[in-house]
């Protein structure tokens, strides 16, 4: 069992719902990195998603690609994200999960790139670009250590499909709201709240909600539906606000959102 | 004893090449399909589309009238006498691609595409564009169906390829330059791609070479297998018998795969891809991943590609647009793992002496890309006896690039 299964068992036995907030690691610093995830940890983060910025990432909308620009820019290495996560991840209530394209975890090496991040201080990866049926090899080495592999399904994805891709899901399943990219969205589809309960009806793998998700108006509509909800492009838009000159105040404004978000949720 | 021998043989004989892909997309270990889950259900349904109307004579027999009234082809194969005595050993004959409707390989697979799009009732085309062939045959195919479509392209390839900019424009295409990353051809991939993560359900994504996931490398290559059927059969009205060398050149390697798969099981022609040698060997200064990279993930499949050691991709160079990209299409890490091919680079300075040459010795401009193969096989033919035949893939012709090779010599346009 990973840290991230333990966490869901303890929600779930306190009747409480997770918020998993999504930062890109070294926007625009590993320094900068380590202060959001405390911050994010200290309001009540259930785990949180770091991802790993890579050059062609063509899930992610604007917000999210150009944050993965800034940080390769500022020439972020995967060892020095391990390094930073390896000196933070004690000091946070909550686990963490990266968010790294195959192309990064297949030149490392599967078993190598496991063993790195689990040593650093990660309970799992959400792998965006690696389909059920392509992911086998992966899920091994995973499983034999404790590690977290989390598949997305989306509005597309069959019934059926669902209930693979759910299958070979530990962790939790990241359910994609949309039929799209990840980004900050108004409206967010009406059935969306009936495909995600039927799914948690058919599976024992906690069910999170993702993509477009960003304001408590959101997060009051879908976490009784949900087991939680994973809020991405608002908080990296927070940390990159240019607006604001200062850091700390980047910084309580996320705190401000976090706290708004897990409100609505419960 | 025998039958079992018999036996074993099939069950350990790897499948004849020309059989490939699998079920799976793959082509060995190469291929195969690393896109986000939210394209798969359009990508199952693509292939089934695909399967269908290859098996429907009727989608074949439209395909092939567009391509004789249309695309004006087949095209020929022209003997270039007076490179051949520059050169001065083996024939060298080109298979004239530049003289399809709209000046370029392309076209075959937009109008095969294109007619898929229509069959599977999708009513938006988007695609990518480096040197903004692609481009053109996709804002052709489009308005030629009465369908809208939207082509991504690198703001830097913007610039160097203005003319096929608005003969896209023309033809009632919107063209969208991209400005993140190196701002060429991955970059107008990646946002093609994420433009058909949103709208997946009501548009086909025309990819413009055989790259891709599965099914597009296998379906892009065979709508270009035209270039290598026509080929093949021309070569014996021509001389009497196959070549003995076959030339093209690689960048996703679309117009390659097109010339060499009907090649690909006549043992006695040797295949070669040309890549972009760009300015040296180092790392950046080229856009060679088979001669320099090595196998992972980009766009869609797994193959050979220009990689740092984190798995970022790492900038290419090449003074040809349509080559200017760090990955190159699955089937050919295949062929050149398995040995059938050979790939070789070209570099930026010796494609533009070879474009000046073809244009002054034979009263042809070849595209920048194609100019890379000529070069190749230049070299190739002046080592080999005069009754040997060297037949190159001249993809496509090269107005486009007399602006940009004006703006490298300093002079007006």
């Amino acid at each position: 069992m990973s840290a991230i299964d333990q966490r869901f068992q303890e929600l779930k036995a306190d009747h409480r719902k997770a918020f998993i907030p999504f930062v890109t690691a070294g926007d625009p610093s590993l320094d900068a990195t380590a202060a959001a995830l405390q911050t994010l940890s200290d309001a009540g983060a259930a785990v949180i998603e770091v991802g790993i910025p890579y050059s062609d990432p063509i899930a992610d909308g604007p917000v999210i690609q150009a944050s993965y620009t800034r940080a390769l820019d500022s020439g972020t290495s995967l060892q020095a994200i391990f390094e930073a996560i390896a000196q933070i991840a004690p000091k946070l209530d909550c686990p963490l999960a990266c968010m790294v394209s195959y192309s990064i975890i297949l030149r490392i090496g599967l078993e190598k790139f496991v063993q790195s991040a689990r040593a650093a201080g990660f309970a799992g990866a959400i792998v965006p670009d690696l389909l059920v049926e392509e992911a086998g090899k992966l899920r091994e080495i995973c499983q034999d250590q404790d590690f977290s592999l989390i598949h997305l399904v989306t509005p597309t994805t069959p019934p059926e499909r669902m209930l693979e891709i759910a299958k070979g899901s530990s962790g939790f399943v990241y359910f994609v709201s949309v039929t799209g990219i990840t980004g900050e969205r108004n409206q967010l589809p009406p059935d969306l709240a009936d495909k995600v309960s039927w799914l948690r009806d058919q599976t024992d793998v906690p069910v999170c909600i993702g993509f477009g998700i960003s304001t408590p108006e959101h997060a009051r509509h879908l976490a009784p539906v949900a087991d939680g909800l994973i809020v991405g492009s608002a908080i990296v838009r927070r940390l990159a606000d240019g607006e604001i000159q200062d850091s700390d105040a980047r910084l309580e404004e996320v705190a401000h959102l976090a706290t708004e978000i897990i409100a609505a949720m419960h | 004893m025998n039958v079992l021998q018999g036996k074993n043989s099939v069950e350990s004989a790897s499948p004849a090449m020309q059989q490939l892909p699998d079920g799976r997309g793959r082509f060995g270990d190469f291929g195969g399909r690393f896109v986000p889950e939210t394209l798969t259900r359009a990508l199952d349904e693509l292939v089934a589309e695909y399967e269908s109307a290859k098996k429907d004579p009727s989608f074949q027999a439209e395909l092939d009238e567009l391509l004789r009234s249309f695309v004006g082809r087949a095209s020929p194969l022209y003997y270039a006498k007076r490179l051949t005595e520059a050169a001065g050993g083996a024939q060298i004959w080109f298979k004239r691609e530049d003289l399809n409707h709209t000046g370029a390989h392309k076209i075959n697979n937009t109008l095969g595409q294109g007619l898929l799009t229509l069959r599977m009732g999708k009513t938006r085309v988007i695609a990518e564009t480096g040197a903004g062939q692609h481009g053109v045959a996709s804002a052709t195919a489009c308005a030629h169906f009465g369908l809208p479509c939207v082509v991504y392209m690198g703001a830097e390839d913007v610039r160097r390829q203005k003319p096929n900019v608005f003969s896209m424009k023309l033809m009632g295409a919107e063209v969208r330059p991209v400005e993140s990353g190196s701002r060429t051809l991955r970059d107008a991939v990646n946002e093609a791609m994420r433009d058909w993560m949103a709208s997946v359900e009501t548009t086909h994504y025309i990819i413009g070479s055989v790259i891709g996931p599965h099914p597009f490398p296998m379906m892009v290559r065979d709508f270009q297998s035209v270039i290598g059927r026509e080929a093949r059969e021309q070569s014996y009205h021509a001389f009497g018998r196959l070549p003995d060398k076959v030339v093209a050149c690689v960048g996703g390697g679309s117009n390659a795969a097109g010339m060499f798969y009907p090649f690909v099981e006549d043992d006695g022609v040797e295949l070669i891809g040309v890549e972009a040698g760009g300015l040296s060997a180092d790392p950046g200064q080229h856009a060679s991943p088979l001669s320099h990279g090595q196998p992972g993930v980009l766009h869609g499949s797994f193959s050979y590609v220009m990689q740092d050691g984190d798995g970022q991709t790492s900038p290419v160079h090449s003074v040809s647009a349509g080559l200017d990209y760090p990955g190159v299409g699955p089937e050919h890490s295949f062929w050149k793992d398995a040995g059938r091919v050979q790939y070789t680079e070209c570099r930026d300075g010796a494609a533009l002496e070879t474009f000046d040459k073809v244009a002054k010795c034979e009263g042809i401009l070849p595209a920048l890309e194609s100019s890379h193969a000529v070069a190749a096989a230049l070299e190739i033919a002046a080592e080999m006896p005069k009754d040997k035949i060297v037949l190159v893939c001249l993809s496509g012709r090269g107005d486009k690039d007399a602006a940009e090779i004006a703006r490298l010599r300093g002079e007006d346009y």
